[in-house]
């Protein structure tokens, strides 16, 4: 018996597997999972819709935005509402880079496991450019809540194209790099080629999803089955592997990385509107003189906001945010100046007030980094879900790792486990 | 897409009129009400072609604490080759919360039902190993039933304040 | 004992010496994980201050950083490295979840593992940046270097 047990030094957070051996041959193994349960779907059912999308973040935490997208249009088809077409680009846009990321870390997780220290500090710098992109937009690295019920939070910033191209670049010179070291590397063909092989059915049966079941051949992505945002407007592949072994989940997850940057440049291309430079919090009075004039006569002048709010100011709203007072949160010019603005935020954030959706249940599902992501949210007319469970891509395939494994050497345990992509936070919730 | 959505349906009513309670559509989504005891033969009666519903995408549960039908299975079925997703709901009574095992048709269902055992206490006849998933061994109550507390504590060890 | 010229200058050698050879061993559970792969990379790099090489095994370390939160389920364990650490040990809390529990209070979640075992430096932050990583190494150095050892001949218990 051995127990690789949790605190893992593998770098994917803690679970523990217990394996039966004879001699270093596995005879039966067992998965204990459970070790990051925090509670998320009963704490989810005492909060208010708006509050609860820090949490949606911190479920699968290398591609932070696709959760809280998956959250924000389950929402939205339960409203019946439709966010605007910019708002969409810029979500396709951050829901890719975020998919890079992803795949950037489960490969150099595993690539790392296997002896290749390497590739993890190259995949790592190419992270720390696509980082860079995401926090001048929405002002944080990794958590970010960026995409909200109607739209997203604020306008790209005025300089997004050169950090962007950069980004890209970058990214494109690290996977080149990449290639060269890893693709037909003789130690790494040998540690990954014909090990753990899955056939379609197995995968089938077992509700494998995303990458990993595009890698035995089944070609279902969620992105062209059931379109939403604006991927049929958008030009990609999907790319497939044969075997169904280690080695086709790697190369599968390194084509998708380019298929990604290609549809972010093809966004970028469709973005030609930018916002000028000058619009930022140069000109413009005090909000206390607005608050002060808006007393006698209506305020025509350009309030000055803090920087938190830098691009979510109330001529950005109608690009960014749907047209509706119950779902959105009013422009700051609004409440400091008028009383139907400050009733209108008002509320929004009282308890008891706020967004509440009618009464039913629904579920909607996304393409995330390791499969189809879904929410179910049953809601009773209040203000606070009644039930929100969540479809967790990688639980399903970390389920039929006991039998997979069977009949492999222990060294086969790291890789097969590094190319399921296990992230703790959305197997156990 | 080969097969519509009210074929499906329309089959369904056919073969299992009586079993059926209700059909209904929200949001988009059809929703299918059948009885406990039936469940088996829908699964197994929409698995086999030409529906080919062979996903089983998602097992979850529902409590509605205060009704005597407490507890609300969720099943969310999905076909590659037509498309069409669907779901299935069965009501549970409170004082015997027990079902059929789905594990002889898919697989994953061992962990998705080990993880309703743990949350909600449902039993499930023909689980091979039915035991915690999230929680640990010793822990007293499920805890996403509606009765439990959110901040009620079970340490394992000694804290120190 | 009194505080001789050779002691103190024994102490600060000591200190100097360990402070910039401490061997990590990191406790990662969740988010905060990401943060600490990338300060220990290319970009904001660790191992200019003598935490370059992690340690996978807690009896070769003498810096536990716990990253991400502790649930109940996990307490036994991270209990059971501590335990297995020989001294001198320092324990660093990093990220708001391994502080006090951060977003997450209800029936699964540790309330920060002061509970649990004795912590020299926090980091707030949900994830924390790079640079207030390494400012709390920083202060973690300091207080290394200010810590003296007892050097009598018969050790009070």
């Amino acid at each position: 018996m051995l127990n690789m047990g949790p605190s893992h030094p593998a770098m994917h957070g803690t679970t523990r597997i217990m394996l039966e051996l004879d001699g270093e041959k596995i005879l039966n193994a067992e998965l204990e999972m459970g070790y990051l349960h925090r509670g998320f779907e009963k704490t989810c059912e005492n909060k208010t819709y708006f509050n609860l999308l820090p949490y949606t973040d911190r479920l699968n935490y290398v591609s932070p935005l696709i959760n809280n997208l998956a959250y924000v249009m389950t929402m939205e088809k339960m409203l019946g509402i439709e966010s605007p077409e910019r708002a969409q680009y810029i979500r396709v846009i951050m829901c890719e880079l975020s998919r890079v990321c992803d795949h950037l870390t489960a490969l150099a997780a595993m690539c790392m496991e296997c002896g290749a220290f390497t590739v993890f500090l190259y995949k790592m710098k190419a992270r720390e450019f696509i980082w860079d992109v995401m926090e001048q937009t929405t002002g944080a690295r990794m958590t970010t809540s960026y995409i909200r019920i109607g739209g997203v939070r604020a306008d790209l910033h005025p300089d997004w194209r050169t950090t962007l191209k950069k980004a890209i670049d970058e990214t494109r010179k690290v996977l080149k790099d990449i290639h060269g070291l890893m693709s037909k590397n003789k130690i790494f063909l040998n540690r990954t080629r014909d090990i753990a092989v899955v056939s379609p059915e197995f995968a089938i049966n077992y509700s494998w999803t995303g990458p990993c079941l595009r890698s035995t051949g089944v070609n279902y992505d969620v992105r062209k089955a059931h379109p939403y945002l604006v991927y049929d407007k958008l030009d990609f592949e999907i790319p497939l592997g044969e075997r169904g072994d280690n080695y086709d989940r790697y190369m599968v997850r390194m084509k998708e990385m380019e298929q990604s940057l290609r549809i972010v440049e093809q966004c970028m291309e469709k973005l030609d509107r930018d916002s000028s430079p000058g619009q930022l919090m140069a000109k413009g009075i005090e909000p206390a003189e607005a608050i002060k004039t808006s007393r006698v006569k209506k305020v025509e002048e350009r309030i000055k906001l803090s920087p938190n709010l830098e691009g979510a100011e109330k001529d950005k709203y109608k690009d960014i945010l749907f047209d509706g007072k119950k779902y959105i949160v009013p422009p700051k010019e609004d409440t400091y100046t008028n009383i139907e603005g400050l009733i209108s935020h008002f509320k929004f954030f009282m308890k008891g007030h706020g967004i509440r959706p009618p009464k039913g249940e629904v579920y909607f599902s996304v393409e995330g980094g390791s499969g189809e992501l879904g929410f179910y949210i049953v809601s009773d007319g209040t203000d606070e879900p009644y039930r929100l469970h969540l479809r967790a891509p990688c639980f399903h395939i970390v389920s039929s790792l006991e039998e997979i494994i069977r009949g492999h050497y222990i060294a086969d345990v790291i890789p097969t486990f590094g190319s399921m992509n296990m992230i703790g936070g959305e197997l156990d919730r | 897409m080969a097969m519509e959505k009210e074929e499906i349906i329309d089959a369904l009513k056919q073969n299992f009129s009586e079993k059926i309670k209700n059909i209904s559509v929200q949001f988009g989504d059809e929703i299918i009400v059948i009885d406990k005891n039936s469940l088996l033969d829908v699964v197994k009666f929409l698995k086999a072609e030409p529906y080919a519903f062979t996903m089983l995408l998602d097992l979850t549960c529902v409590d509605y604490k205060g009704e005597e039908l407490r507890f609300e299975m969720v099943y969310h079925l999905f076909s590659l080759t037509t498309n069409i997703r669907l779901r299935i709901k069965t009501r549970l009574l409170e004082k015997d919360p027990g079902i059929d095992s789905l594990t002889s048709v898919w697989k994953n269902a061992n962990w998705l039902e080990r993880e309703v055992y743990d949350m909600f206490g449902i039993r499930f006849d023909g689980h091979p190993y039915l035991r915690r998933l999230f929680m640990y061994d010793g822990f007293e109550g499920h805890p996403l039933r509606k009765d439990y507390p959110l901040r009620k504590r079970q340490p394992r060890i000694r804290m120190k304040k | 004992m009194k505080s001789g010229f050779i002691t103190t200058t024994l102490n600060s050698m000591l200190g100097w010496g360990r402070k910039f050879s401490l061997f990590q061993y990191p406790f990662i559970t969740a988010c905060c994980g990401m943060e600490y792969m990338s300060v220990a990379c290319a970009h904001y790099d660790l191992d200019r201050f003598g935490m370059g090489w992690t340690r996978f095994s807690p009896r070769q370390a003498d810096m536990l950083l716990v990253v991400g939160t502790i649930t109940q389920k996990e307490a036994p364990i991270l209990k059971t490295v501590y335990d297995q650490m020989t001294e001198p040990k320092w324990v660093v809390a990093f990220g708001a979840c391994a502080v006090s529990g951060g977003i997450y209070d209800n029936y699964a979640v540790v309330q920060g593992i002061d509970n649990i075992i004795p912590v020299d430096v926090y980091i707030p932050g949900c994830p924390p940046r790079p640079e207030t990583i390494l400012n709390a190494l920083i202060k973690l150095q300091e207080k290394i270097q200010k810590e003296g050892h007892d050097w009598r001949w018969k050790k009070k218990k």
